[in-house]
């Protein structure tokens, strides 16, 4: 699997996009929807060769950590901190996140409870049938690449009856806020690399809408260097023919239905609602909750929490408008002075995927 | 593990919005995790409280080892791994490595060690005695004695099994000379990176990854001859990596410094488990490593040398000074796919203890 | 978030537990999600589960497309 890294593929990539770019029409603006995609681009430094070839990639709002609203990050805080006897489990990079209460890394749990930072929603689980005398709560946040292991933990928790474990969801669709951004008209993309390990989960039809509605092309993508440029080269060649569609260009992983086995599950375990996302507002059916025979391992009716989103950012922080591709980190007044990796004010400068963080760490030079 | 019990300070009354911003270094009264993660926020602290405190000269560039006569050089660290046996070593065996290593990177020979043990009440005896053997191998091995001592016991709860504090004396062979840093020159690592970091996050057992890697811990006295063949600068690689580490000399040289991500030694466990938990292999530490910086023209004998010996197999040149590529004081990565970015210093890392 | 790691199956019990290596690292792995799936097939890994099979025909395809435009830009 070399080729995917190599400096000649690469280098022959780009001299097909060069040719396509000064077709269509350079500087084409394309959006990479997730964040894992951006941090490959930054981290090959494919970022200033694709900028050379015409192309300016823009990052989306596909951040789990960056787009979840701070009153769900307050939750988990006020959880670990005022109730004893408590684990609260979750993903390396959210215990950062900066809110009026700090983070879960300043805050100081209640006797004996914690903060644990686990790789799978499975670990967490396991956390909890370790210590059945504590609660343990996972803060999951995710979109569908992870939601049908959030999903299937639940289920397991349930058939084995391990009461002390319940999850505290922050569980995201991709495609609803792709729709959202573009009835905004605030954003100027013409065309989309799509997540391929979304769609690896949810398949390609998804995104059918943003073709035959909104009359942009995009490309399913995968993650290697050649990968991105593959796909960058597919959108830019439906714009030249004038011939939008949702192209796969990642077919050794996604297939256009998906994975029909983790579908199911996310739709036993699983509901859609009406959600919040930091920077985009309310979107309809554009989170998931859990259905209500689950209701036991919701965390929210658990602990008889309550989450309203509301004005989040603290101030001066322009991480909405990064998330929905307005403006560009380096935009931000903050970005790099009051605002950096050891004092982040904002998400986006704290998960390794958010945007802000991805242009500080990988500046060109 | 440092007290989380404090008592909380009262809530302000206005919302403590400017006071998000800075630095945990800088919150009234109250020490974060982040703080001894090696990364900026430590080295703000530094600057910032420990410096202004203790007006030697000496410390002002806070050296792994100070030099202290003409002939002397001391060093000191404390080691807090969790776990204390972890794949390839173990806390008593890390204790000696790690000042060892301070002494050789400062152009001493290691000659004495002191030993502080700070014990939690309950440690199996069994646990000490195998540390204690581990401790006396690792300093025949290294060729130091350990020559003073202390040993305290706490209640349970208040030290997590066994915190060891050693210092020590060497005896100045040679002096890092970073003046005479050149373009041209080469930057030597001496061995695959980032084994102790994933050994000991692995050992943990919070993930659940298994993997054949072992901790790379050792002795660095084989580095010792090089200091006459035209080594110029040399470094251990701890905390923060071979990233942040090389960043604190680049970022005083008039030059850039470009290293090439496909000359990087990495084993394959090291590979696979930085891939799957989407860590950045460049800034983990490792406790028996080094960079160095070599002129030019002496840049295949030195590395010929470091070859022969077993701990220096996979040494390679990873990068070179330069003055044409980036601006002075920049530290480049020539990425895989033909790409360049500039490598900052770790910020803060999510880490446990690893040493 | 959304990594996810080409990695082959070693093992499986009933319940679709197993483990999966990838470069010698052994993660333990929740293959259900993933039909018929037998020791020795490549799988993507996502935190803790397989979410996909990897195509090798595809896989190839892909290859050999990466490999002519590398080498019909050489000359």
């Amino acid at each position: 699997m070399k080729e995917f890294r190599d400096r000649k593929v690469i280098a022959g990539l780009l001299r097909t996009i060069g040719r396509q770019a000064s077709q269509a029409g350079p500087p084409v603006r394309l959006m990479e929807v997730c964040g894992t995609h951006t941090m490959a681009i930054h981290r090959y430094g494919l970022h200033a060769l694709l900028h050379e070839a015409g192309v300016e990639m823009t990052s989306g709002p596909g951040c789990p950590v960056c787009i979840t609203p701070d009153a769900h990050h307050r939750a988990a805080i006020g959880l670990v901190t005022r109730r004893e006897n408590l684990i609260l489990a979750t993903f390396g990079d959210i215990t950062r996140v900066p809110t009026r209460d700090g983070s879960l890394q300043t805050a100081i749990p209640a006797p004996r409870s914690r903060v644990r930072v686990v790789y799978s929603a499975q670990d967490a689980l396991e956390t909890a049938r370790e210590n059945p005398d504590r609660d343990v709560v996972f803060f999951g946040a995710g979109f569908e690449t992870t939601i049908p292991s959030i999903a299937l933990a639940v289920k397991q928790a349930a058939e084995e009856a391990v009461e002390n474990f319940s999850l505290l969801s922050a569980l995201w669709l991709i495609p609803p806020p792709l729709r959202a951004l573009l009835e905004s008209e605030e954003v100027r993309i013409q065309g989309f690399l799509y997540p391929g390990h979304v769609s690896a989960v949810i398949g390609c039809r998804p995104y059918e809408f943003v073709a035959e509605e909104f009359g942009l092309p995009g490309a399913v993508a995968g993650f290697e260097p050649a990968d991105i440029l593959l796909a960058a080269s597919a959108v830019l060649n439906q714009m030249i023919r004038r011939s939008p569609a949702v192209e796969n260009t990642y077919k050794r992983v996604v297939r256009t239905d998906g994975n029909p086995r983790a579908l199911i599950l996310m739709d036993e375990v699983l509901e859609t609602t009406d959600a919040v996302w930091r920077g985009l507002g309310l979107i309809p059916r554009s989170g998931l909750k859990l259905r209500s025979r689950f209701s036991a391992f919701d965390a929210l009716k658990k602990y008889g929490l309550n989450i309203a989103p509301a004005a989040d950012e603290l101030p001066g922080c322009r991480c909405g408008e990064v998330l929905r591709g307005v403006i560009k980190p380096t935009d931000c007044g903050l970005f790099g002075g009051a605002c950096r990796p050891e004092s982040p004010r904002g998400p986006c400068m704290v998960s390794p995927e958010g945007a802000c963080l991805v242009y500080y760490r990988f500046a060109k030079s | 593990m440092i007290s989380r019990r404090s008592p909380k300070p009262s809530p302000k009354k206005n919302p403590p919005r400017l006071s998000l911003g800075p630095s945990p270094a800088d919150s009234p009264g109250r020490v974060s995790l982040e703080l001894g993660g090696g990364g900026l926020l430590m080295r703000e602290f530094l600057k910032k409280h420990i410096l202004p405190s203790f007006r030697s000269p000496l410390l002002k560039d806070l050296p792994d080892a100070a030099h202290v006569r003409r002939e002397t050089a001391l060093t000191t660290d404390g080691y807090v791994v969790d776990p204390i046996f972890f794949p390839g070593g173990d806390i008593g065996m890390l204790c000696v490595n790690g000042s060892v290593n301070d002494l050789v990177v400062s152009g001493a020979v290691p000659e004495f060690l002191s030993v502080s043990m700070i014990l939690e009440e309950g440690l199996p005896e069994e646990d000490l005695k195998k540390i204690l053997i581990s401790i006396s191998r690792a300093s025949s091995r290294a060729g130091v004695q350990v020559v003073t001592g202390d040993t305290k016991v706490v209640h349970r709860g208040q030290a997590d099994k066994l915190y060891i504090v050693t210092s020590g004396v060497g005896r100045v062979v040679a002096r890092a000379d970073p003046r005479r840093i050149r373009p041209g020159d080469a930057v030597i690592v001496t061995g695959t990176l980032g084994e102790h970091s994933l050994a000991v996050l692995l050992a943990r057992g919070d993930f659940s990854l298994k993997s054949s890697v072992k901790s790379d811990c050792a002795p660095l006295v084989f580095l010792l001859p090089l200091w006459r063949q035209g080594v110029l600068w040399m470094r251990d690689i701890t905390r923060g990596g071979l990233a942040t580490n090389l960043h604190e000399l680049t970022e005083t040289l008039p030059y850039s410094v470009v290293i090439e991500e496909e000359r990087i030694p990495l084993s394959r466990p090291v590979r696979g488990a930085c891939e799957l938990l989407g860590i950045d292999p460049l800034y983990l530490a490792c406790e028996g490593r080094a960079i160095l910086i070599v002129s030019r023209s002496r840049a295949a004998a030195v590395l010929n040398s470091l070859r022969r010996h077993p701990l220096g197999r996979r040494a390679a040149v990873v990068g070179r000074v330069e003055k044409t590529r980036g601006r002075p004081g920049e530290l480049l990565l020539a990425t895989l796919a033909g790409g360049l970015r500039k490598l900052e210093p770790l910020t803060s890392e999510l880490l446990p203890r690893i040493c | 978030m959304c990594l996810g790691i080409p990695a082959k199956i070693i093992s499986l019990d009933e319940n679709g537990q197993g483990e999966v290596d990838y470069l010698g690292t052994r993660v333990r792995t929740n293959l259900s999600f993933i039909e018929n799936a037998r020791p020795g097939d490549w799988v993507i890994l996502h935190a803790g589960f397989a979410i996909s099979r990897l195509n090798e025909d595809e896989a190839q395809e892909t290859l050999a497309l990466l490999r002519e435009l590398a080498e019909s830009q050489d000359s």
